[in-house]
């Protein structure tokens, strides 16, 4: 049996407590993980400062360098896990067996965090608009236009508050260690593997571990160890639900992830020709078991939505369960008990609108909601939503999940409330500019560009430079006479 | 005498301490108002029917709802009367709350407990902080009586938990945390004044606040001049215990946990043994209060020593008969200990029913 100790700056502690890792189909303890408290984060945070002192011993280049040695590592190599080893294989069923991810799409999210890790120097390169990096490092620097400029760390340490079911967000925290900053991760209950798996690839590739900390707890530790890591970490993420958005709106030491209800809109110069688009419109809905922020919950078009539900939903509707380790396997399991069964009824109750009407039950050979003996499943589901104000027009869930919505284009960003992506086929340039100028929208994509492709040079729910650092003054020198 | 005869000549004691109490509690001129009307209901007559503690069993479970509203004196028994009667909140974050009367049992529950405690962590004479819950609660009072039994001064801190379940309810952890804060002011305000204080009442989340607090100060728990400190919460878990003896505290400081309830009074906790790895077992101060861990789904059914199972209350004293309540908690079933030779409990945590449901505050 493989344990799993807390990371404490580097050092593993062994606890008192441990939960079990179970694998949701067997019910076999895949590893015992020792259980954090929230004093200890508290406590260790007080020596963070070591952390970024550590990091700044090398340049950010050098540390660049080290994530593409890491990327190997993560991909290819056994690494250690606790008192064992895990092999990649081994990485791809254990995360499947946890999260209910069908274990080619975990391979697909691997492949996904070693590219960003390959090109991070591509990748700081662009979300810090070409600043010398050393500026960063040494605080202060002069660009090759002339400019003193100056950064400041908002942190010693930032604070990662990680889901269990959505391990594409991994991503995300990956530039912090290249940063300098030092990385504090309390991972979802059920996904402690990509953690401590890239925790030890960066540790192979160089990176020294006292710059890590890893708490895990399992769900009743959740608010523990996750209230203790956003009080003690001057700068944190945190994933949630709308709740926990709502929650941290406005606290600036707190960046709160959560549903994206991404969308695409089809222009009123393009839609006649929806057929074009049905494949863009299937994969942003589908790919990824609809399990992500950035997957499609929404198409919005001013005419042709039945046409459009209709045919989306010949395709989607026959998708069922598959055992995970299938290649084919697009549905990923609900491993909470209970979890998939709200969901179900809260579509159902929404359906009774008379604006609202499921188009995938006449496709599906049986129910929305296949109930098995450890886990659930909700097969695709496609709504027509006649009325752009109903509140199905704007919903989100974790799985294969849209609504087709009738809606004026000149309504659209009036209707379409916050959007993370929104993939606007179009080439009618007022639509565009009103689109470039709405601040609802966080990723705009103009052209064909499932909502799913992300480019990692450009900045994801803000630019995670700004987050941890700050632009400020710097003079070491009395400005030119004015 | 081995320790199962010590067990079993405890067990008589509490027989006897059983019928006793039974008949004060339904007596026609001693009973309370309460009791005597409740009797009524019964399909048994406790004072002929009721000769051990097993024969509790034939009592419904003590329903805490009955403690909501008034008026109190109907739990009085009738000689405690004229007595000063001193009334505390046992929980409850909203409408009425459940409260129960007092004239005596906080002062005895804690004088046995000074019993329990070593001199040379709590030295007599030394004075006390209480940094837990103030207002209407039996805490307060009963630490305060704890420092004066032992000839020492009880400083304590105005907090009202209820206001921070409230903010945390509402998801405002920001407030709450300088709900906290506050709170922790007033005790190093306390702390930094010449006080002698050696000795403290608290909880897992202030000492933590408190401790962090000195250490941010370049000072420590040990430094300020603590000795010895009693904790009391279902968030002293074993890994909390480790925690605070490693690393907040250091060596020179002792902490004991202790659980108990309103109803009940104070269980202390199994001597601290390095053999035990942090494991924390609970004893009742028999046969004042009694501890059993029984079925989940069979209250009169005690679980096997080392099973889990819900925890449940009984307390017999001449203020207050509990013939049998379900705690709010789970945990182990322990065999006698020579210290306190009856059953007690470990692991002790929220019911995995209630869990789920359950706001943790500040304290």
């Amino acid at each position: 049996m493989i344990e799993i100790p807390v990371i404490r700056w580097g050092k593993p502690y062994e606890s008192m407590q441990q939960m079990d890792v179970v694998h949701f189909e067997t019910g076999e303890t895949l590893a015992k993980v020792h259980e954090a408290n929230g004093g200890i984060i508290k406590m260790d945070m007080r020596k963070a400062r070591k952390a970024r002192e550590i990091l700044r011993s090398f340049s950010v280049n050098d540390l660049i360098r080290m994530c593409e040695v890491a990327a190997d590592f993560y991909v290819d190599a056994d690494l250690p896990l606790g008192n064992g080893t895990q092999s990649p294989d081994e990485f791809c069923t254990m995360q499947s067996a946890t999260t209910g991810l069908p274990e080619h799409m975990c391979r697909f999210n691997m492949t996904k965090n070693a590219f960003v890790l390959k090109n991070m120097g591509q990748i700081l390169d662009a979300l810090t608009r070409g600043l010398p990096l050393d500026i960063l490092t040494q605080g202060f620097g002069v660009e090759d236009r002339g400019v003193m400029v100056s950064y400041q760390a908002n942190c010693n340490a930032s604070g990662w508050v990680l889901p269990s079911n959505s391990p594409g967000v991994h991503t995300l925290w990956l530039p912090v260690i290249p940063l300098q900053i030092g990385l504090v991760m309390k991972p979802g209950p059920a996904e402690p593997w990509t953690p401590y798996r890239m925790y030890e690839a960066f540790a192979q590739a160089g990176v020294p571990r006292e710059a890590f900390c890893l708490y895990p707890g399992g769900q009743d530790k959740g608010a523990e160890l996750g209230g203790a890591v956003l009080e003690s970490c001057e700068r944190s993420v945190i994933f949630g639900g709308t709740a926990t958005i709502e929650q941290y709106h406005g606290n600036p030491k707190v960046q709160a992830h959560g549903p994206g209800f991404s969308k695409i809109v089809l222009g009123d110069d393009k839609v006649d020709e929806w057929e074009k688009y049905l494949d863009l419109m299937f994969d942003s809905i589908y790919v990824n078991s609809g399990r992500s922020c950035i997957s499609c919950s929404g198409i919005w078009v001013s005419r042709h939505a039945s046409e459009i539900a209709d045919a989306l939903a010949q395709r989607l509707g026959p998708v069922a369960p598959r055992p995970m380790n299938d290649p084919d396997s697009g549905l990923a399991a609900f491993t909470l008990p209970g979890a998939a069964a709200a969901m179900s009824s809260q579509i159902d109750e929404g359906c009774q609108s008379p604006c609202v009407t499921e188009v995938t039950s006449q496709y599906r050979d049986g129910d929305r909601l296949v109930c098995n003996e450890r886990c659930d499943f909700l097969r695709p589901t496609l709504l027509h939503v006649s009325d752009p104000d109903d509140p199905m027009a704007n919903t989100e869930y974790m799985f294969p999940f849209a609504s087709v919505v009738e809606c004026p284009q000149d309504q659209f960003l009036n209707k379409c409330g916050y959007t993370l992506v929104c993939s606007a086929i179009t080439d009618d340039e007022s639509f565009k500019r009103e689109l470039l100028d709405a601040t609802n929208v966080d990723r705009l994509n103009i052209g064909e560009v499932k909502t799913l492709q992300l480019n990692w040079l450009q900045p994801h729910e803000g630019n995670i430079i700004d987050f941890l650092y700050r632009g400020r003054a710097f003079q070491n020198s009395p400005p030119p006479a004015h | 005498m081995d320790l199962s005869s010590v067990a079993a000549s405890h067990r008589e004691a509490l027989d006897q301490h059983t019928r006793e109490t039974v008949q004060w509690h339904f007596g026609e001129a001693t009973g309370s108002e309460f009791w005597l009307k409740k009797k009524r209901e019964f399909d048994f007559d406790p004072l002929t029917d009721v000769n051990s503690f097993t024969d509790l069993r034939k009592f419904p479970l003590f329903e805490d709802e009955w403690l909501r509203g008034g008026p109190m004196r109907r739990w009085v028994p009738q000689p405690l009367q004229d007595k000063p009667i001193y009334v505390f909140e046992t929980g409850g974050t909203t409408g009425v709350p459940k409260s129960r009367v007092v004239v005596e049992d906080h002062w005895t529950d804690y004088e046995i407990f000074s019993d329990t405690i070593p001199d040379e962590s709590f030295p007599r004479g030394a004075n006390w902080l209480m940094l837990g819950p103030s207002g209407p609660r039996r805490l307060r009072l009963a630490v305060e009586h704890l420092a004066q039994h032992r000839g020492g001064i009880c400083f304590c801190v105005d907090l009202d938990p209820r206001w921070v379940v409230k903010l945390l309810k509402k998801g405002k952890v920001t407030e709450a945390q300088e709900y906290s804060s506050h709170v922790i002011d007033q005790a190093m305000t306390v702390l930094g004044a010449d006080n002698d204080i050696q000795c403290m009442f608290t909880t897992p989340k202030l000492l933590e606040a408190l401790a962090m607090r000195l250490l941010d100060e370049g000072s420590s728990i040990e430094e300020a001049g603590i000795k010895g400190i009693f904790c009391g919460g279902t968030e002293f878990t074993p890994q909390w215990y480790r925690f605070a003896c490693e690393e907040l505290l250091g060596p020179n400081v002792y902490i004991t946990p202790t659980y108990g309830n309103t109803l009940m009074g104070l269980a202390c906790g199994k001597p601290f043994d390095p053999a035990d790895n942090y494991k924390i077992t609970y004893y009742a101060p028999q046969p004042r209060a009694v501890v059993e861990v029984v079925d989940f789904d069979d209250h009169t059914k005690l679980v096997d020593y080392g099973q889990t199972g819900r925890v449940k209350l009984y307390t017999m004293t001449k203020e207050l008969f509990v013939p049998g309540f379900l705690e709010r908690d789970e945990g182990e079933r322990e065999k006698p200990h020579e210290k306190y030779p009856w059953d007690g409990v470990s692991g002790v945590r929220p019911y995995h029913v209630f869990a789920k449901t359950t706001t943790v505050g500040v304290y």
